[in-house]
């Protein structure tokens, strides 16, 4: 299935309904698929005068308490801020599918990641996120699109299903059988705060979907209730993808199809023997920091791959928290990046030493320098001395000392000998008489015994 | 003692906001009544413009949506198309609906969406402080036209009630006024018809209400609605524009 029509059928599926929309490149089959499937389901599919009067209908609609969806293409997606800032404030659920194409301006039909800023930062104005799912493959658009209807329910907010060109024209199998006839989470709770046109109860007092909130003290409170359904948001849903991180040197930081590019450089770096992992976030909102921060263990650096000049890596940066260097490598305006450019990049990442191997680099390299330099010093003395050796004044005079100090030896051993000679002779008269005189006293001494 | 007048359950307690002399308040309370009337009110859908009525989902006693500028027929579509057995309407002004939100009236009017629009048209941007609307009268003086609008510079009122009727989808398009009893009584009976139209399935639905601006326009109450008189109904002739039921019935 073309990965369009896989998102639409997906979305009958989950149990959508009402589908508003304006034609825009490269996201038609969408609304055509729908225009075709909606009746013979008992939807409604109604194609706007414009993306604004669309992301409005999807207000009306979602407010009375509708599965709805919209889809369009980046420039297209500028003009529905408006609304989905609306949506956020009055916290109606829906879908809002982005198949991203090059920008800015009208940009380029061709694939594209440049509305990662718009998308995860909140495009429209006021203080809100909005979850940001990220397909991969044509089977996983099918996973997310469902689960972008019970995530809008269960928090009653938008969510984004965020593609590009490549997701929405590929042609992939797809196995539809799990996806469908998809129920509702079994967590959702029963709409009760929809405009419905239902009789007042006590349970459900008459609806108001509304975003205005003039008096700023009530308008933090519904601001910091926002932001509490963030944070629960950030703690439960959050999603990614983890690849041969276990030992990874270098992590790759990349989502969708360029996930895809980069899964085959990371293959192809792990022949070489360079040691690659990767990190998808599937959320890109919330976005996987702990997940990142924990290939810390291993990862000497971090790449981010995008179709942009860069949005995505600064949310890589600030989950490494400066711990490692990040590097980016982005095509954009349309341009896909090939498995070849991200390898030669990795390469020359893995090429390049570590902080620590290029401190012990520098030690080296100082200690090599030092030794040269005691090498020279040292041989400057050695010449010096083999000149004085053999310098033939030096020479005369070692010479003139070895003679003098030859004659001098013999005449000293020669008195030394006549020295010994006339004391062994005195030695041999000196112990000749103390032998007599032990002689004598030896012969009294028996005597004495034998009296006794 | 006999009860000779009650208000209608389908407005809330609510204190109403509008300036003294505005007629927003009795148009209201025309909208509520008829809602009450015809039994449709307490399943009725409302949407509320931005402008003087922003509030309006404070007063009217049924379920409302507040939409963005201009885009109260938009989202009545979408609910529409949620709720088809539901009334469905909205309440917006000059600025709103022959402004910013001139796409989004076109295009449910030709789309024959089946809701009902209260168009009330009092000549001025009123909420934001009596700038200059696309409806100013030429000549007139706001604080963006302070030498009085210049048909050479900015062009010449928009008639929405004449642009819409060239369209087929609408059903019923009625232009009245409210600046006396008469007219207030026929103001009345044009939204019910207009209603009574969308639950037949009959098609788009429009009544267009003159109100005046005494705060804006620097009048008192009663100079205000003697310049409804007198300036804005030479310019915005009352009548019935549209009515597919027309040469039937009647």
């Amino acid at each position: 299935m073309k990965g369009n029509e896989a998102i639409a059928e997906a979305a009958i599926q989950a149990g959508c309904r009402f589908f508003f929309g304006y034609p825009i490149t490269p996201q038609n089959q969408i609304p055509e698929y729908m225009s075709k499937r909606m009746p013979q389901v008992g939807g409604c599919f109604l194609q706007s005068e414009s993306e604004v009067a669309a992301i409005n209908m999807v207000y009306g609609a979602g407010g009375a308490g509708a599965r709805v969806m919209t889809s369009s293409s980046s420039p297209g997606i500028s003009l529905k801020q408006e609304g989905i800032s609306y949506i956020v404030g009055a916290e109606v659920p829906c879908v809002i599918v982005n198949m991203v194409r090059g920008g800015p301006g009208l940009g380029s039909i061709q694939p594209a990641q440049s509305d990662y800023y718009q998308s995860t930062r909140g495009g429209g104005h006021g203080d809100y996120r909005m979850p940001v799912l990220a397909p991969g493959s044509v089977q996983e658009a099918v996973t997310l699109t469902q689960d972008a209807f019970d995530l809008a329910d269960r928090y009653r907010t938008p969510v984004m299903v965020l593609g590009d060109g490549l997701i929405g024209q590929m042609m992939e199998p797809v196995d539809m059988e799990q996806a469908s006839n998809r129920q509702p989470a079994a967590d959702l709770q029963e709409k009760t705060w929809a405009a419905t046109g239902h009789k007042p109860t006590q349970e459900a007092p008459r609806a108001i979907i509304n975003s205005l909130y003039i008096d700023p003290v009530v308008l933090e409170q519904h601001c910091m209730k926002l932001q509490a359904k963030y944070d629960a948001i950030e703690a439960a849903e959050c999603r990614w993808q983890e690849e041969m991180v276990d030992d990874a040197e270098i992590v790759i930081v990349a989502y969708g199809t360029t996930a895809r590019i980069a899964r085959s450089a990371m293959r192809k770096c792990r022949e070489k023997g360079i040691k690659v992992g990767m990190i998808r976030p599937i959320t890109l909102w919330p976005f996987p920091n702990a997940a990142i921060r924990a290939t810390l263990k291993t990862a000497k650096k971090f790449l981010c791959v995008e179709m942009s000049t860069g949005q995505m890596v600064d949310d890589v940066r600030l989950a490494v928290e400066g711990q490692r260097p990040v590097e980016f490598y982005g095509r954009t305006g349309g341009m896909v990046p090939t498995v070849g450019e991200i390898v030669e990049k990795l390469e020359g990442m893995a090429g390049e030493p570590s902080a620590v191997e290029q401190l012990i680099n520098q030690t080296t390299a100082a200690l090599d320098q030092a030794a040269t330099a005691a090498q020279e010093t040292f041989a400057g003395f050695g010449s010096k001395i083999d000149a004085k050796v053999n310098d033939p004044a030096f020479i005369e005079k070692t010479e003139a000392f070895k003679q003098k100090t030859g004659e001098l030896a013999d005449k000293a051993f020669d008195g030394l000998a006549k020295g010994a000679t006339l004391l062994g002779e005195i030695g041999s008269k000196a112990f000749g008489a103390l032998s007599d005189l032990i002689g004598g006293n030896k012969n009294q001494n028996n005597n004495k015994e034998g009296n006794e | 003692m006999a009860v000779v007048f009650k208000k209608t359950n389908m407005l809330t307690d609510k204190p109403f906001h509008y300036c003294p002399g505005c007629t927003h308040g009795i148009i209201h309370r025309l909208v509520a009544e008829v809602l009450e009337e015809l039994g449709i009110g307490e399943t009725a859908i409302g949407v509320a413009p931005v402008g003087c009525a922003v509030f309006a989902y404070d007063y009217f006693n049924c379920d409302m949506m507040e939409a963005a500028h201009g885009r109260a027929p938009a989202v009545a579509t979408g609910a529409k198309r949620v709720h088809p057995d539901k009334a469905v309407f909205t309440y917006q002004g000059d600025g709103d609906l022959a402004s910013i939100g001139a796409a989004e009236i076109v295009h449910a009017a030709t789309r024959g969406e089946k809701i009902t629009v209260i168009f009330v048209n009092n000549a001025i941007y009123g909420m934001t402080g009596g700038q200059m609307a696309p409806t100013t009268l030429p000549g007139q003086v706001t604080t963006t036209s302070p030498y009085g609008r210049d048909t050479n510079h900015c062009g010449f009122p928009v008639h929405v009630s004449e642009m819409l009727s060239t369209l087929n989808g609408p059903a019923y398009i009625e232009r009245v006024s409210v600046h006396d009893v008469p007219n207030i009584k026929k103001a009345k009976a044009a939204i019910k018809k207009a209603f009574t139209l969308q639950m037949e399935g009959k098609g788009f639905t429009m009544v267009e209400v003159i109100s005046s601006c005494p705060t804006n326009w620097g009048k008192t109450p009663k100079e205000a609605l003697e310049w409804v008189k007198s300036d804005m109904l030479p310019a915005y002739p009352l009548g019935v524009y549209k009515d597919i039921t027309a040469g039937g019935d009647e």
